[in-house]
């Protein structure tokens, strides 16, 4: 058996079963999430705070209860379970600043907490940044 | 008011994104971090081309909060930024519009990293 005939049983024989269900529990955590900023975003704005500040607001509560649940280990077992439901929302991104911060602290403050605390979000900036100015650019000229 | 329709359209746009994610991990041979990497540059550019903001419109929160939201926050920062200051804005719109967001996330993971051991994984 060739290497390629080989690579295609084990396609064909891997379930698709865990796809689909990777991907339902992605669904409802994810979705569960978006909905409780909606219900955040709804009573904030009707306080009377701005777009742009209610947006700020529910941002922030979603990255300090992210960060919470981080260091109280229970993201983590949420993360387990949920996949890209909790990695692809505002709570993962804060996730991925936290949990390396925790992790690497023995490597002392400066190149252990303050750098591997970029780990994912450092190019998740980076590309936005420069992608950013890409999109400013061509705003500039062509609006 | 709270209205349950947007609640719900938070819920199925925002569990689709993620659906996307997970799927992309899946299937293709993306890390969790390219495939945050591909969601900020992609609302970025959809942003920049206008169309991201009509799914905020439509689904709110369910477009904002995860990645791409992120991306199309850069994006109509550095609009809003050129619009006011020119040049000067392609520069600072991007900066300005993840500030807050950033800093929060900055600073809070400093300090629970600050307050919290490592090695407690089981």
């Amino acid at each position: 058996m060739t290497a390629k005939n080989y690579e295609k049983l084990v396609k064909e024989a891997s379930p698709k079963s865990a796809v689909v269900l990777n991907s339902a529990k992605a669904f409802l955590v994810g979705g569960a999430i978006c909905a409780v900023a909606q219900v955040l975003y709804s009573r904030i704005e009707a306080m009377g705070f701005s777009r742009e500040d209610t947006g700020i607001m529910v941002a922030g509560i979603l990255i300090v209860t992210a960060i919470l649940l981080t260091a109280l280990r229970i993201y983590d077992k949420i993360a387990k379970f949920a996949g890209a439901g909790t990695i692809v929302p505002i709570t993962g991104f804060a996730n991925s600043i936290a949990a390396p911060a925790i992790e690497h602290k023995n490597e002392g403050l400066v190149l252990g907490v303050g750098a591997k605390m970029f780990a994912i979000a450092g190019p998740v900036i980076v590309y936005g940044t420069v992608t950013s100015v890409i999109v400013g650019l061509i705003y500039y000229f062509v609006r | 008011m709270v209205k349950k329709m947007d609640i719900f359209w938070a819920f199925v746009i925002g569990g689709a994104i993620c659906v996307l994610g997970q799927l992309l991990i899946d299937l293709t041979k993306l890390t969790p971090a390219r495939v945050l990497v591909f969601f900020v540059v992609a609302g970025c550019v959809l942003g920049g081309l206008g169309v991201y903001e009509r799914l905020v419109d439509f689904a709110g929160a369910g477009a904002t909060v995860p990645l791409p939201g992120f991306g199309n926050l850069l994006a109509r920062g550095v609009k809003e930024a050129v619009d006011e200051r020119g040049l000067i804005g392609v520069l600072t719109g991007g900066f300005t519009a993840m500030a807050g967001g950033v800093t929060i996330a900055v600073v809070f993971g400093y300090f629970s990293a600050l307050v919290s051991s490592p090695g407690m994984k089981e």
